[in-house]
């Protein structure tokens, strides 16, 4: 029985890792779906983002002269880091074998992996864009990443431990009371997804304005397949992001250790979930406004802030 | 040779005895330059490679000790390799290894003279460095401290004819001295007053001191060391004095020197003195987030890439200074396996800053043969004409920026998880501390993440700056050979943390009485506590990763063509760009300055719209040397030209000085 349990996890944490790469560009066409109908336009459809990745898959790749390799194959380790992020959350199940191998401050730093390396290709062609947006990129991501490190702990202060289906399972199983601590480490949270999905109000996805582009500087001079897989990467790390929300704050439903059983419910709760964060998150874009690219610093300033005392708020109460 | 009769502190001393004849050896082979770069470098690795085997050999052995017949006449020198001592030989040796070869390249184009001087004082900084190390009597331990020490100054003082290298030689050399003062003072309190022999460090392990002496004697240390260290704020000469020396002689500096102190902080708090007091971590704990935070903030507004090297150092030592203070709160209120813990990241940290700064300040050298540029303003592209070194300095910037599978991670893991296993201390005041000190560490790692991103792609990303880019060359063999060697370390320390642990437990065992044990996990998963509570595995990580990318290029590949096309880059419609419209250092460094305004002293000239020929300058500097080290100096200036006025130069004043002065004892006594 140990042995088909293994076993079963390992097939699972496979099927999880095809599933998230299939599925998590339907998530960012559900958001711009979303958007579009509060703008009052009819939007493109849910399935736009897969119609942009086959459209530029099959397009020549354009790149500069004096590209170096770095360039290269920063699209590959992108991509492979989020999709390995991605894949650890645990969103169905708690069985996944791979989280021994990276807990959540590793999580944190695949995400800096990544982060690192498309910053360092921005700047490889040596463009005026292209450094700009890695200085900004950085900028954000300097506040932004602690913070989320420290939302991570508040969580793992609650559950002693640092591996996400420990603390999954921790937090989905306790009495159903609201943690003071996670309360603060939510909003928080919120405000790191936020800026680092280049969301309104830190970057706006879909602007191509000099003054106000990050992520989209750093990528202009990529095309075809290698802009395809970031834009993939993208997807997959707004899937990440919305998983480990639903994760740490919304638990509930998820199939513990070995109740095979429990995975129908378990699906059809992530499935709700997913839908309904997706239409908050373009509701939120929606009614907010680009802040000055100095006030963003500002605003994941607030973000670490709230995070720290969560943490503080977990030592006082001890709740 | 029979292996049963020899210890590891002989072989040792056999070293140290060939580094001082190698030394000796260059200087009289001064008109053959070529030999010491192609013999008595290469030499100088194997020795060093040794050494660092004889340390891996100490740390499962017995201390050896020994009486050398040489010293005092009530105070010989006594040696003694511990595990302790064990595990800093094993970072002395490994990261030298890579620094000699290095060298055996790099001071190719050195005059013989020079040459020959500067390898006296190599190895003698190197020796000086194992000694102090090995010293079990606080006669031996100066001695061999102030080696090392004016070692290091004749050579940041290399290219002597630069006014500024002499006075930034000047101010290490100053700062050296306060604090091998304050180390004196400290040896002197804890011997207790018990007579020349009691200078010994058995005598002082076995000496009862009051909390006030133990106290008073760790406050000493923490000040002597911290000097040595760059701890905030003695700092103040790092960033003056690794500019100027040669590149490998930075390296040597940074990566190895340093961690001397942080030795001497171990050795007298865990080792010679018996007892700690809580509030002694805590002091070293809000020491070392200043000045990591510190450190890091400099760092990314720095324009000269040595400098931000130095200050960069100066933040890991923040950390590393975290580390101790944790395992000296831990180790107060009896958290054992907490304190073993937070000892292990510390030592861990300190091997891993010794290599990748090691690699990084090579590297530095590599570049400014190659460019004869150390502003980061004037470089660019560098990757292009330089792929090795690139590639070597890749490594050691995603390692020292903590990014997983590299080694930076794993001890910053290590560290994190101390903090957060945390909670339950019996003092609520420092409970309330944790978190906030946490929340300084994981903002200290990320700015060194930017710090590294502006530093590699200012340096080697882009377009060249500068014309004479163009020709830049790439690293020699030896150069190569070097680097290599240290970036490998870089990986292997990250892909094998288990091995790594399970090393430094004997170490943690010997200092603390504790250790991680077989806690620390199985072949592959680092556990630092137990599997439920926090496990990471480097290999499974780093395969998963490869397999993930592998398996998405192969499709790529496969299902759609690979068929690439060349043009310039996209000018967004603005076809007059160059390269002088890529952000500089400076103005990478730009949101930094303006976010932590407050903490630089910014002078700015910005020319007018109108200029024809606009010159832009800008400078940020430490507020503390206006606010802390001019003050002193006027101070200093000002009771000296007090005292002058005693001094007049006739010999009858002073001969009145002498009988007036007798009069009075004689009066008084």
């Amino acid at each position: 029985m140990e042995k088909y349990q293994l076993l079963f996890a390992v097939l699972f944490q496979l099927a999880q890792l095809v599933l998230v790469v299939v599925f998590a560009p339907l998530l960012t066409g559900w958001v711009n779906q979303c958007q579009a109908w509060l703008q009052n336009r009819s939007g493109a459809g849910v399935l736009q983002p897969y119609r942009v990745l086959r459209k530029l898959f099959s397009k020549d790749a354009v790149i500069a002269h004096n590209a170096s390799p770095l360039f290269r194959v920063t699209p590959y380790i992108v991509f492979g880091c989020m999709w390995l992020a991605a894949a650890i959350i645990p969103i169905i199940a708690v069985d996944l074998p791979f989280s021994m191998a990276a807990d959540v401050i590793a999580l944190v730093g695949v995400f800096a992996v990544a982060r690192v390396f498309i910053s360092l290709a921005a700047m490889d062609i040596g463009t005026a864009f292209g450094s700009m947006g890695a200085r900004r990129e950085m900028l954000v991501s300097f506040l932004a990443e602690p913070a989320l490190l420290m939302v991570f702990f508040t969580a793992s202060m609650i559950s002693h431990s640092t591996q996400l289906p420990v603390i999954v399972d921790t937090l989905a199983h306790h009495q159903f009371v609201l943690y003071p601590s996670l309360a603060f480490a939510a909003l928080a949270f919120l405000m790191v997804l936020l800026a680092e999905n280049a969301r309104i109000p830190v970057d706006n996805p879909s602007t191509h304005l000099e003054l106000t582009m990050i992520h989209e500087a750093m990528i202009l001079e990529y095309s075809a397949r290698h802009l395809a897989l970031i834009e993939w990467a993208s997807s997959l790390k707004l899937f990440a992001y919305i998983t480990i929300g639903i994760a740490l704050f919304l638990p509930h439903g998820i199939a513990e250790v070995g109740n095979w059983a429990g995975l129908p419910l378990a699906i059809v709760a992530l499935l709700l979930k997913l839908v309904l964060a997706g239409a908050a998150l373009a509701v939120f874009e929606i009614v907010s406004a680009k802040l000055r690219i100095f006030r963003a610093p500002e605003f994941l300033a607030t973000a670490f802030l709230l995070a720290v005392l969560g943490l503080l708020i977990h030592f006082l109460l001890g709740a | 040779m029979d292996s049963v009769s020899v210890s590891p502190l002989e072989v040792v001393g056999w070293l140290v005895q060939l580094w001082i004849v190698l030394g000796v050896a260059g200087l009289v082979l001064q008109r053959a330059p070529r030999l010491i770069n192609n013999v008595i470098f290469p030499l100088s690795a194997l020795t060093s490679l040794l050494l660092a085997v004889s340390g891996m050999w100490a740390l499962g052995a017995d201390p050896g000790v020994m009486v050398l017949p040489l010293g005092l006449p009530d105070l010989p020198f006594h040696l003694r390799l511990d595990p302790l001592s064990g595990f800093f030989l094993i970072l002395l040796g490994g990261a030298s290894l890579g620094i000699s070869l290095f060298g055996a390249g790099y001071f190719k184009t050195m005059a013989g003279g020079t040459l020959g001087l500067l390898c006296l004082e190599y190895h003698l900084f190197l020796a000086g460095m194992t000694l102090v190390l090995l010293a079990d009597d606080a006669y031996m331990f100066m001695v061999a401290w102030e080696t090392m020490a004016l070692s290091s100054y004749f050579l940041v003082t290399t290219d002597h004819n630069i006014p500024d290298i002499r006075k930034a030689g000047f101010l290490y050399l100053l700062i050296a001295h306060v604090g091998a003062i304050s180390i004196l003072l400290c040896f002197g309190v804890m011997q207790g007053g018990n007579g020349i022999a009691a200078y010994t460090f058995d005598a002082m392990r076995h000496a009862q001191l009051t909390e006030f002496w133990s106290s008073a004697a760790f406050l000493l240390a923490l000040f002597g060391f911290g000097a040595k260290a760059g701890v905030l704020p003695m700092h103040m000469w790092l960033p003056e004095a690794h500019p100027a020396a040669p590149s490998p002689v930075s390296a040597l500096m940074s990566g190895v020197m340093l961690k001397t102190a942080i030795y001497g902080i171990l050795r007298v708090t865990f080792d010679l003195l018996g007892t700690q007091l809580w509030w002694w971590g805590v002091l070293a704990l809000g020491l070392g987030l200043l000045t990591a935070v510190f450190g890091v903030m400099f760092a990314a507004v720095q324009g000269d890439m040595k400098r931000l090297l130095a200050y960069s150092s100066i933040e890991n030592i923040g950390l590393l200074l975290v580390g101790i203070g944790l395992t000296i709160i831990f180790h107060v209120y009896g958290k054992h396996a907490l304190a073993a813990l937070a000892l292990t990241a510390t030592l861990y940290h300190s091997l891993n800053h010794a290599m990748f700064k090691s690699l990084l300040f090579v590297g530095t050298g590599a570049i400014l043969h190659a460019t004869g540029e150390r502003n980061m303003g004037r470089l660019g592209g560098l990757i292009r004409r330089m792929p090795w070194a690139a590639m070597l300095m890749l490594v050691g910037v995603l390692a020292i920026a903590g990014l997983p599978p590299l080694n930076g991670f794993v001890s910053e893991w290590l560290l994190l998880q101390a903090f957060l296993l945390s909670p339950g201390l019996p003092n609520s005041y420092i409970n309330m501390l944790v978190p906030v000190a946490a929340a300084v560490i994981a903002l200290a790692a990320a700015l060194a993440a930017y710090v590294m991103v502006k530093f590699y792609g200012v340096i080697f990303l882009g377009q060249p700056r500068e014309k004479v880019l163009e020709h830049a060359h790439d690293t020699g063999t030896w150069e190569r050979i070097g680097m290599g060697w240290l970036a490998l370390a870089c990986v292997v320390l990250g892909l094998a943390p288990v091995f790594v642990v399970h090393q430094l437990d004997l170490v943690s065992l010997s200092l603390i009485g504790s250790s991680l044990g077989n806690a620390a996990g199985n072949w592959v998963f680092l556990t630092p506590v137990d599997t439920e509570r926090a496990s990471y595995s480097p290999l499974y990580f780093l395969l998963a990763v490869l397999a993930v990318m592998l398996l998405t290029s192969i499709l790529v590949r496969h299902l759609y063509h690979g068929r690439v096309r060349r043009s310039a880059p996209w000018d967004c419609g603005y076809p007059a760009q160059n390269a002088r419209m890529q952000d500089t250092a400076e103005g990478f460094g730009q949101p930094i300055r303006r976010i932590f305004e407050p903490f630089f002293k910014i002078e700015r000239e910005v020319p007018s719209p109108f200029d024809t020929h606009p010159r832009y300058h800008g400078q940020s500097d430490d507020r503390l040397w206006y606010i802390l080290y001019l003050p002193i100096k006027y101070l200093t200036e000002k009771l000296a030209s007090l005292a002058s006025l005693l001094q007049h130069g006739r010999i009858h004043l002073y001969l009145t000085y002498t009988f007036v002065t007798l009069i009075v004892l004689l009066v008084f006594v």
